[in-house]
């Protein structure tokens, strides 16, 4: 190597220039591909809203997906404090996650509520309703909170009766996989359809439990096994379900559908 | 050196000099996707174009990179090219990214992109040095999409998700092995693998690091 090639100057002006180029290509390639990307979120997103709710087949196409969305499910915006459905936001654009960041539209939670240590809730949230004949059928709720290392947002849906369980599950999360990874599997999924989630007194009664659930028990029909290998995972799960279904949560919400006989 | 053919550069990493059964480079992802052919497939094709281009940028700049920081320039250019891989995965075959997760993230640390750029890109004009990124590739890529057939048919049954032996549980003949679809099977192959190749091109047998040691004495152990 010549000598010109290795002075200070000659380093710095090449790796000022491979990185410029480099960003260039980086930045671009993010800018240009994101519309691309979101709607591959979205879809992902009512892909397992769908199959959380029971409709459909797992392997539908992205367009059947977004058809068969638009044709059985109604999402509204709800107002967490007072129960009520409000017309303020459109159920397709609102970002409840943009939401939660913004002053205006959510609060922080006092230390002693976040239970599901998600620090800030948004003041709405999105319901997604399945409907019969005008009635409803099932009600997919949105949840999320924080398990080992990090966030898992999920969707938990429930009968007509506001309280039998039809399915639950995840759509993301960065858990440890084969331990913490495992709330994905068909397996511990399965465990949920039947669960009850309040008690008699329409306090949120489900729990995850270690061990094998005793069919036996009285409170069977509320309690889960947990994850073998990921307690912390699992405390995770069993404490966001506490919060978005307890008073911070949809809890007004739901006792006002349960008021009106839903 | 002696200037090495195209063709050479082309095919000799895929039997003759083949990253991951003769250098050992590139065991840890050949662990992880493979356990069905749609992750290894796209993987092979991601960490090809990658190292090819990579090798193809490099050599074009070779004579300009200074080099107290070669390493790092290569370094550069490498995850530049792996974001952009990953953010077409993302836009293109959204689920496909889903399940390789993190490790097309890790191509920036394979040891083949690294090692070509390093090894080749450094020495060798551009055209050379890409034919040289895409014969490391299919070396690489015959490596997984082997291991993706055996992990795959043997593990589940299938090739590509498509049924190929009906399984018990669906009323067929087949009980699949469920240790093939766990990372540490790849390894077990990986080794058959390199032991088959070794037996048929014997050139490639290492010579002994050491020899061992006669035993001296019956109560050595004592």
């Amino acid at each position: 190597m010549s000598t010109k090639h290795e002075s200070t100057t000659r380093t710095l002006l090449v790796a000022l220039v491979v990185s410029l180029v480099s960003s260039v290509f980086v930045a671009g390639s993010a800018v240009v591909l994101k519309p691309i990307q979101l709607e591959n979120r979205l879809i992902d997103k009512q892909r397992n809203i769908l199959s959380i709710a029971g409709i459909g087949k797992p392997d539908l196409s992205s367009k059947e997906v977004k058809d068969l969305f638009a044709s059985s499910i109604k999402a509204r915006v709800v107002d967490l404090q007072t129960g009520e459905y409000t017309d303020a936001f459109d159920p397709l654009t609102f970002d409840p996650l943009k939401a939660s960041k913004d002053p205006k539209l959510s609060a922080a939670l006092p230390l002693a509520q976040d239970i599901a240590l998600i620090k800030r809730r948004e003041r709405y949230a999105t319901v997604y309703m399945v409907e019969h004949d005008g009635k409803l059928d099932s009600l997919v709720l949105p949840v999320r909170g924080y398990g080992l290392w990090s966030t898992l947002f999920g969707f938990m849906a429930v009968k007509s009766d506001l309280k039998t369980v039809i399915g639950f599950g995840f759509y993301q999360h960065a858990e440890t996989p084969g331990l913490g990874g495992e709330v994905d599997n068909p397996k511990w999924k399965a465990l949920w359809p039947g669960k009850v989630l309040f008690d008699a007194s329409g306090k949120p009664a489900i729990r995850i439990v270690k061990g094998n659930v005793d069919p036996s028990n009285p409170n069977a029909a509320y309690q889960v096994d947990a994850l073998a290998g990921a307690t912390l995972t699992s405390n995770g799960v069993d404490r966001l379900l506490q919060f978005w279904l307890g008073e911070q949560g949809f809890g007004p919400y739901l006792a006002k559908l349960r008021a009106q006989g839903a | 050196m002696s200037h090495p053919t195209m063709k050479e550069v082309l095919f000799n990493p895929v039997f003759a000099n083949n990253p991951i059964a003769l250098q050992i480079l590139g065991i840890c992802s050949a662990l992880a996707v493979t356990s069905n052919l749609n992750t290894a497939l796209v993987m092979s094709i991601a960490l090809t174009l990658v190292t090819a281009f990579s090798n193809l940028f490099i050599s074009m700049i070779r004579l300009h990179i200074p080099s107290s920081i070669r390493m790092i320039v290569q370094m550069v250019i490498i995850a530049s090219l792996v974001i952009l891989v990953d953010q077409v995965l993302r836009a293109y075959a959204f689920n496909i990214a889903k399940q390789l997760s993190v490790f097309v993230g890790l191509i920036i640390t394979n040891c083949i992109v690294m090692g070509r750029a390093e090894g080749f890109a450094m020495q060798n004009p551009p055209l050379l040095s890409f034919l040289d990124g895409i014969g490391n590739g299919l070396g690489y890529s015959a490596m997984l999409l082997l291991l993706g057939v055996i992990r795959e048919l043997f593990g589940a049954g299938k090739l590509f998700g498509i049924d190929i032996i009906p399984l018990v549980k669906d009323g067929g003949w087949y009980q699949p092995n469920g240790l093939l679809l766990l990372p540490p099977s790849a390894f077990f192959l990986i080794g058959l693998i390199i032991w088959a190749l070794r037996q048929w091109r014997r050139n490639q047998i290492e010579p002994a690091a050491f020899t061992l040691a006669h035993q001296v004495s019956d109560k050595e152990g004592i």
